[in-house]
């Protein structure tokens, strides 16, 4: 019990800080409010959508460097010690949980697509009623799907997108070391390097779409296939992007002589999600393309 | 600017200033928890202002057989927004606001762990709610496709189906920000000394009710993005066409939607489970087996989704599975019954109009997990599913379970928030009303479904009038009952009797014992120390 009294006195050796009143939140809401509007009637064939679209996406990245600029800079200014560590190790870590359940729906789809329910329509009573002559199989399109297509193999650019991210999982970990033995040079070289990664494997995704569609015939609307296919690596590689960005902005503030040997969560936080991503892709290079 | 929020510099005055900003804008960019919470507060009444003149319109057309104010659409389209707008605009937010309130002070914390993410938690659902109501006046109007927005139905429906979609993905953006907190602020917050089983169980219950938000909104955020690019983008996820099914979008669903039930009502028990030891005098009988129950009931609640779908054709195997596990989840809720019985046995009982909404909580939200353990059976629930039986059985455990202990709660608390005292006597008066009100609309549902009426249809078979009557004059008279709570509440804030420090003599956790009436802006800049 002493122990624990003396390491929570430890972490909290001051105020936890409560911050200021700000006007961002608000507007990131307002600007989610126009981008859904606009969403809503540009799928409804009215372009002018767009419009609000572009508006709340502006919106939302003046609301993101504000916001996020104040918070730097009240972190730079010593604001945040231990305690409020803490809360932000367990914020990130929740939020990746939740991650992890967003994509957890689109495996299932994916599993429930495989066991359940192309087989099903391939069974006697289907073929007899439904549709006759269809079998049942992995890649499949259904039934009711007439055009030729080709799935994607595994050991081409994925197998290699593969090697990529989780070598970029091994530089961010060197670039963290780095970070902690105040190797500032080393550091910003390893964080540069994961980027690098991140964006070839971007490149190539977007190589491998575009090979897809031309020279597959297979597309997002290529049936249970290209509907799961799209939305795991779109969803997947949307992440990615976020989450290269969010480590080129680490690497500025590296730059610029942020974070301290022993007190620089964001870089953590972003490495985490970095790694999050990098063991989504391995469930898709396993299920998605492999098996 | 406030001494907590200036750790760094000098203290100011913590009085009259709210953080630099004045009028509308205090609270648009306030991150105090109390703030928050009264929003939180006043943005469900409004929704369940709504919802509840919805589902009054729903009653007016129910109260005749055939065709009286509206077309079946637009029917349609009434009940699904009266539960979307219920569910995820009334009761979710009513006990976020008694978490943001409570959460802080009863476990001796200055505010919650992420303040200003805090006020985005809250100023998404405005938004949201917005976008739901708007869908009425797109071409087409709101979708008509029940809560559940099951597909191939919602292939169908016009933009107000975007609407919705989009209005989820916000809501549940809403909801994960805000359990991420609440979680953050329960596990690292805590005044020392406030161990986690000395905790008041309002807490462990948004402790779990906040993990299983986080674990199943994302779920649903996947359902109807699915859905949205089913309608638009060619993908075949639910269309047998292309090898989906329509099966899976109600597996990933109720996935999501069974978790949901219980997190509209756990929060609910948290706040019994102090309202009834309060006034029994007594401390709470069976604390760790209450927790313990809880986090029973939320790993339960995670295996027991497919008892909504024992109709749509599955493998008896299947169904046998779901089947013991949903009513294995009894036991825990019987556990929880049976500690709030035995925590008032022998007690100094006093009824008070918390304990009156406690005492009828207690007999009603029983009454609903008995139906929920007679649908939960194959043979039965495949003669009740999708009849005004399951409509009743999910009323009772949500409008007499959750939004009873909604009311118990503020009336319990409404003194420590305010400084004011309510009018007893009224208070009494809403509490029976509504009582005998609510029991006119729903116990006769219980008969109709059992006669075989189906939900969802705005036109019925003569037999059913007499029991639909009554129940329609129910809904109206429960709807008035509501403008006297409105009364009792804005007549408390603007001239109620000034209320004692403890006004209630058995209640016993810090914002009681620790905080004076009314709390301050800021409580507990410097931590409690609890023993
Ligand atoms: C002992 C506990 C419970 C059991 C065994 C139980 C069981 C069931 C079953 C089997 C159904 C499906 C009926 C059908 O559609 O044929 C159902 C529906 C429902 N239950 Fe419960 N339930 C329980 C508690 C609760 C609680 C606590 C809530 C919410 C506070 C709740 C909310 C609902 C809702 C909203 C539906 C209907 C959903 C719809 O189809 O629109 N239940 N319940
Ligand atoms: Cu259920």
């Amino acid at each position: 019990m002493a122990h624990v009294a003396s390491t929570q006195a430890q972490v909290r050796q001051q105020h936890y800080s409560v911050p200021q009143p700000m006007p961002w939140p608000i507007m990131g809401s307002t600007s989610l409010f126009l981008m859904a509007l606009g969403a809503a009637f540009v799928f409804n064939d009215m372009r002018a959508g767009w419009v609000s679209i572009a508006a709340g996406f502006v919106l939302l990245l003046y609301m993101m460097v504000r916001w996020f600029g104040e918070v730097i800079r009240e972190s730079e200014g010593g604001r945040y010690g231990r305690w409020e560590d803490v809360s932000f190790r367990w914020g990130m870590s929740f939020f990746i949980f939740s991650e992890v359940m967003f994509f957890g729906a689109f495996f299932g789809a994916l599993f429930w697509a495989r066991v359940y329910s192309v087989p099903d329509l391939a069974t006697l009573e289907s073929q007899a009623l439904l549709w006759s002559g269809f079998s049942a199989h992995w890649p499949s399109a259904g039934p009711g799907f007439a055009e030729q297509f080709s799935p994607m193999s595994a050991w081409g650019i994925p197998a290699l997108n593969t090697l990529l991210l989780l070598s970029s999982g091994v530089t961010v970990t060197f670039a963290h070391w780095n970070l902690i033995a105040n190797q500032r040079g080393k550091l910003l070289l390893w964080l540069a390097a994961t980027v690098a990664l991140g964006v070839t494997f971007i490149c190539f995704q977007a190589y491998e779409y575009i090979h897809a569609y031309h020279e597959l015939n297979l597309k997002l609307s290529t049936g249970v296939y290209g509907s799961t296919f799209f939305m795991l690596t779109g969803f997947h590689g949307f992440h990615v992007t976020l989450g290269a960005i969010m480590l080129t902005v680490i690497w500025f503030r590296c730059l610029k002589g942020h974070f301290k040997p022993d007190h620089h969560f964001a870089f953590e936080g972003v490495a985490w999600y970095w790694h999050f991503v990098d063991v989504v892709w391995l469930g898709l290079f396993i299920f998605v393309y492999w098996l | 600017m406030s001494a907590v929020a200036d750790t760094h510099g000098h203290a100011h005055d913590a009085h009259g200033h709210h953080g630099g900003y004045s009028g509308i804008m205090r609270w648009i960019t306030t991150t105090n928890h109390k703030d928050i919470g009264t929003m939180y507060l006043w943005f469900s009444f409004v929704m369940f202002s709504i919802g509840g003149l919805m589902a009054v319109m729903i009653r007016m057309e129910l109260f005749s057989p055939g065709l009286q104010f509206f077309n079946p659409e637009f029917f349609n389209q009434l009940t699904t927004m009266h539960g979307l707008i219920m569910v995820f605009g009334a009761i979710m937010p009513v006990f976020v606001g008694f978490a943001n309130w409570l959460i802080p002070m009863q476990i001796g914390a200055p505010d919650m762990a992420f303040a200003r993410l805090n006020n985005w938690s809250f100023w998404l659902l405005p938004f949201a709610a917005s976008l739901l109501v708007l869908s009425f006046f797109m071409p087409g109007g709101a979708p008509g496709v029940g809560w559940t927005m099951y597909a191939p139905l919602t292939a169908q429906m016009g933009m107000g189906m975007d609407f919705t979609i989009f209005a989820i993905h916000i809501l549940g953006m809403s909801s994960i920000l805000g359990s991420i907190n609440i979680i953050t602020t329960i596990l690292n917050m805590r005044a020392p000394g406030m161990t986690l089983m000395k905790m008041p169980l309002f807490c462990w219950t948004w402790l779990i009710t906040a993990y299983l938000l986080v674990a199943v909104m994302p779920v649903l955020a996947g359902a109807v993005t699915m859905t949205l690019t089913d309608r638009h983008f060619g993908t075949t996820f639910f269309n047998a066409a292309g090898g989906g099914d329509p099966v899976l979008y109600q597996h990933i669903f109720w996935f999501f939607g069974h978790p949901e039930v219980y997190i509209i009502a756990l929060p609910g028990f948290g706040v019994i489970s102090q309202v009834i030891p309060a006034f029994s005098r007594k401390p709470l009988f069976g604390y760790a087996s209450m927790v313990y129950a809880t986090s029973a009931i939320a790993i339960l609640s995670f295996i027991v989704w497919a008892h909504h779908m024992y109709t749509v054709g599955m493998p008896v195997t299947g169904q046998l599975f779901f089947m013991y596990a949903t009513t294995l989840i009894a036991v825990p809720t019987g556990v929880k019954v049976f500690n709030w019985v035995t925590t008032m046995w022998k007690g100094s009982l006093t009824f008070e109009t918390p304990m009156l909404f406690a005492c009828g909580f207690l007999f009603m939200f029983t009454l609903g997990g008995f139906t929920g353990l007679v649908l939960a059976l194959v043979p039965v629930d495949i003669q009740l599913q999708d009849t005004y039986y399951v409509v009743a059985h999910f009323h009772y455990v949500m409008v007499a379970g959750a939004l009873f202990a909604a009311f118990a709660g503020i009336y319990f608390w409404l003194p420590k928030w305010t400084g004011k005292m309510y009018n007893e006597t009224l208070g009494k008066i809403h509490f029976w009303l509504t009582m005998i009100f609510f029991n006119m609309i729903f116990f006769v549902q219980h008969f109709l479904g059992l006669a075989g009426m189906p939900r969802r249809i705005p036109d019925y078979n003569l037999m059913f009038e007499t029991w639909n009557k009554i129940s329609s004059l129910g809904a109206f008279g429960m709807g008035l009952a509501q403008l006297l709570f409105l009364y009792i509440v804005v007549s408390c804030i603007r001239n109620g009797k000034p209320a004692a420090q403890l006004p209630w003599e058995g209640a016993d956790s810090l914002e009681w014992t620790h905080l004076p009436t009314p709390a301050p802006y800021h409580s507990f800049e410097t931590p409690p120390v609890v023993k």
